[in-house]
């Protein structure tokens, strides 16, 4: 009777193991490295940056069938620190991977959390994203020089509207900006606006006199004269626009918002390798030149360690200036 | 008008009438479900203007848009779960008609109801669409301010015949409202990030109607006789046209207005016209029973708003609400930007897509109506099983948003506050409201305070507010001379059943 029952439960524990075992085979599909299924998550809604640049990516890698497909999830919540929290307590996974960006960096911190960027697995840099200095029509702002004069006379009376919550790119790259004219950030009169349609209308109605964002929701006011671009940020001049970039207008910032792929913390090198040389063929691919040029994003690659070094200079970056500003 | 006979031989193609069916089909379904709603949807469809000619896939988008305006209703009606924040008001007294057997009126009254709305929405979009976009960017954050005091002054207008019970409850929302880290600081988070965003009204919503009411019933299912919901007519009858039709009208002149401002959105001009009509009605001891007149008001407003949204987005660009923002978006993967230029450079997709929106309204009413009978046959279902199936989908609704067992807590702790309230006889109405208002009201107030940094006198700066402010002040003053004159008020007692009939009902299921 015994023997049986001690049988019956060693049968039974077996069949776990097995089960447990052919079912990390068929998730992390080690068998057929063309053939893996994978897993993204996106820290924003559908529709938002991440999710477009992330979905673009699955896309393509589908397409060019480079691996198995892609299970796309969105986890929303505090500007993506829910998902870098899920990122983190997936240690080890090797078959997740997640899309975010500068805003997430900040995120982070402003949400008081553990789950930093620096403590995850870089994959790759993707795109990047110049931000503009957008005015009304009929501001007295001629150029970025007019700006930053009647902006270091009285820090306080310049209203800069972003169409990001603080810690998020529309916040940092204002107080970047007002930091490298010498001017404190905590003097300067930042609005939050929820995304580019409200900012959008802030400024359309001049209710603030400077607007700083992603130029992408904006190709239709500048188009049509009702918005004017004084400058933007990054180190080369977009064809997006007709607009120097900041140096050019005499400050010395180079700022750019971008996004790129993670992977959680405690993958194995070779795991890591095979991430990176997957984005780094998808890059290559005719279809993503095809998605950059439709979505006006500036191909800004970047891989394995170097992308690690970026991602720590712009955690310190961003750490340091959201400190002065009493956020973190 | 030429320009528009084109647009319906556009719209009417038949592959585009395909796209507009399955539009308006998908928009339903996901109006239907509680946390999915029309602009998910539509983001997650993007992906097809890879393939699709940009007429069919716009004229999809607005189909999913007003599907799911109207959707939403459907569950709000039958089952207490409203699907989308829109449509939380019309639960208040369309699930009470469906008690009483008038499931297919309420159903039929919302159908046609959004039909109207819609079309006259629709019509005044192509009327105003190039004039007006100019204008709704004038309003700034105190007017915003203004408007959203105004709503809130209305609030005491459904307080309850108990001021304090109705007090409670308003303050209960207005509570649950300051969650979140939208100032900067982390208020009521609990160290939880799932908290930051702040609570979602629809989770609110299906938490305090369904799940509140679900666990309400099981605790007196044993000792209370079953109630028979009564099999009524299937058609509505004169008398409900002739109540059905001014809400109808007025519930479109609150929507639309609402839909065109940047920061209006659909779920203010709902309660406002449900207000208006308690208001106005002839019968206002039929409210909180099953009115028709609050199920007709609202479902106008909704539908009106989403007509409303796109004036902006077409004229200058501008999206008002998260289903526009996508929208705009998919225009603009097809190199169209929107704008005073579009009605000329595009006149083919602009046309194509007004049109589109009258084919969308009576593609609607025509799948609808002949449903509402049908749908009502579900109140039929033994009670233990409909509850059951309640739990079911609310919770379903709720999971899906997220994928998180998070969720499904907090459903379940607003759940227990909603069978509290039942308990204690609050009404539920004002919370609701102030989980609404209360955090748009902040952020208006501390967006027109950061920009005049601290002068307060910024909010009577712009000429809108001070025109709303002289409106409180005129209500204000009418209510002390009517309360000095008669001692019973527009909001005195007697003018309000549904706290009374709470609690009176409360106590004869205490006494059973």
């Amino acid at each position: 009777m015994m023997y049986t029952r001690r049988g019956v439960l060693a049968l039974a524990g077996a069949l776990t193991v097995a089960g447990s075992a052919s079912a990390c085979g068929v998730t992390g599909g080690r068998q057929d490295a063309s053939n893996r299924r994978l897993r993204m998550m996106i820290p924003n809604s559908p529709g938002g940056g991440y999710d477009q640049t992330g979905r673009a990516a699955a896309k393509t890698i589908e397409d060019n069938d480079l691996t198995g497909r892609f299970e796309i999830r969105n986890v929303l919540g505090a500007s993506g620190t829910v998902a870098m929290q899920r990122l983190l307590n997936e240690r080890g996974a090797d078959d997740l991977v997640m899309t975010m960006g500068l805003g997430v960096v900040g995120a982070v911190f402003t949400n008081k959390s553990k789950a930093r960027v620096s403590r995850m697995t870089p994959v790759a840099r993707l795109i990047e994203d110049q931000e503009g200095i957008l005015v009304p029509k009929d501001s007295p702002f001629e150029s970025v020089d007019d700006l930053v004069a009647t902006w270091k006379k009285d820090p306080g009376a310049v209203t800069v509207g972003g169409g990001s919550t603080a810690g998020g790119p529309d916040f940092l790259f204002p107080m970047q900006m007002a930091k490298t004219i010498g001017i404190d950030p905590r003097d300067v009169t930042f609005i939050s606006y929820d995304g580019g349609g409200p900012l959008t209308t802030a400024l359309l109605g001049s209710k603030i006199d400077v607007g700083m964002s992603g130029l992408g929701e904006f190709e239709g006011q500048i188009a049509d004269g009702s918005l004017r671009v004084l400058a933007v940020s990054g180190k080369e001049r977009t064809e997006m626009v007709d607009a120097p970039t900041l140096t050019e207008g005499g400050v010395d910032l180079v700022f750019s918002n971008w996004r790129g792929v993670l992977a959680p913390p405690g993958i194995s090198a070779e795991q890591r390798r095979y991430l990176v040389d997957l984005f780094t063929t998808m890059h290559d691919t005719e279809e993503w030149r095809e998605e950059l040029r439709r979505n006006g994003w500036t191909d800004n690659f970047l891989t394995g360690d170097e992308f690690g070094d970026y991602l720590q200079e712009q955690d310190t970056r961003v750490e340091t200036t959201l400190k002065e500003l009493g956020l973190t | 008008m030429d320009l528009l006979l084109e647009g319906f031989q556009t719209a009417l193609t038949p592959t585009n009438l395909l796209f507009a069916v399955i539009g308006v089909l998908l928009g339903t379904m996901v109006g239907v479900l509680p946390g999915i709603g029309p602009a998910m949807t539509v983001a997650l469809l993007l992906p097809i203007t890879y393939n699709v000619s940009p007429s069919s896939a716009v004229i999809m988008f607005a189909g999913i848009y007003y599907g799911g305006m109207y959707g939403g209703s459907t569950t709000s009606i039958l089952l207490n779960t409203p699907g989308e924040s829109s449509s939380v008001v019309t639960a208040i007294e369309g699930n009470k008609m469906a008690k009483v057997g008038r499931a297919s009126q309420a159903l039929a009254t919302a159908a046609i109801g959004s039909f109207v709305a819609g079309t006259i929405g629709t019509v005044l979009l192509v009327l105003l669409a190039p004039t007006v976009a100019d204008v709704v960017v004038k309003l700034g954050a105190p007017s915003y301010f203004a408007i959203m005091l105004l709503a809130l002054f209305a609030v005491t207008a459904v307080l309850g015949s108990s001021k304090l019970r109705g007090f409670v409850s308003l303050f209960l929302g207005l509570a649950i409202g300051l969650v979140g880290t939208t100032t900067g600081q982390a208020r009521l988070t609990f160290g939880r990030p799932q908290l930051a965003d702040g609570i979602d009204i629809v989770v609110v919503a299906v938490a305090i109607f369904a799940i509140g009411e679900a666990l309400w019933v099981a605790a007196h299912l044993r000792r209370k006789p079953l109630e028979i919901i009564p099999v009524g007519q299937p058609w509505m009858s004169r008398e409900d046209w002739g109540r059905s039709w001014k809400p109808w009208l007025r519930g479109t002149a609150y929507g639309f207005p609402f839909g065109a401002l940047p920061a209006g959105g659909a779920e203010v001009p709902t309660f406002l016209s449900y207000i208006t009509e308690r208001k106005l009605s002839k019968r206002p001891e039929e409210f909180g029973k099953g009115a028709i007149e609050g199920v007709a008001g609202p479902e106008a407003a909704n539908n009106a708003s989403a007509a409303g949204t796109l004036v902006p987005l077409l004229a200058i660009g501008l999206p008002t609400t998260a289903t526009a923002a996508v929208i705009l978006l998919a225009l603009q993967s097809y190199g169209i930007q929107p704008g005073p230029q579009l009605f000329s450079a595009e006149p083919e997709l602009v046309w194509g897509l007004l049109a589109s929106l009258f084919v969308a309204n009576t593609l609607l009413l025509v799948l609808n109506l002949p449903m509402a009978p049908m749908w009502a046959k579900l109140l039929q279902i033994p009670r233990p099983y409909l509850y059951a199936g309640i739990l079911f989908f609310a919770s379903l609704g709720a999971y899906s948003v997220n994928f998180a067992a998070f969720d499904l807590g907090l459903l379940l702790v607003f759940g227990l506050l909603g069978l509290a309230m039942r308990r204690f006889g609050l009404p539920v109405l004002p919370l609701i409201i102030g989980v609404i208002l209360g955090p748009r009201l902040e952020e208006q107030l501390s967006q027109a305070l950061a920009i005049s940094q601290g002068d307060v006198s910024t909010l009577w700066g712009e000429p809108v507010a001070v025109v709303v402010y002289l409106v409180i002040v005129l209500i204000l003053v009418g209510m002390v001379a009517s309360r000095l004159r008669g001692g019973n008020g527009p909001s005195g007692p007697g003018g309000d059943p549904e706290a009374g009939s709470d609690a009176s009902t409360d106590r004869e299921r205490l006494s059973a």
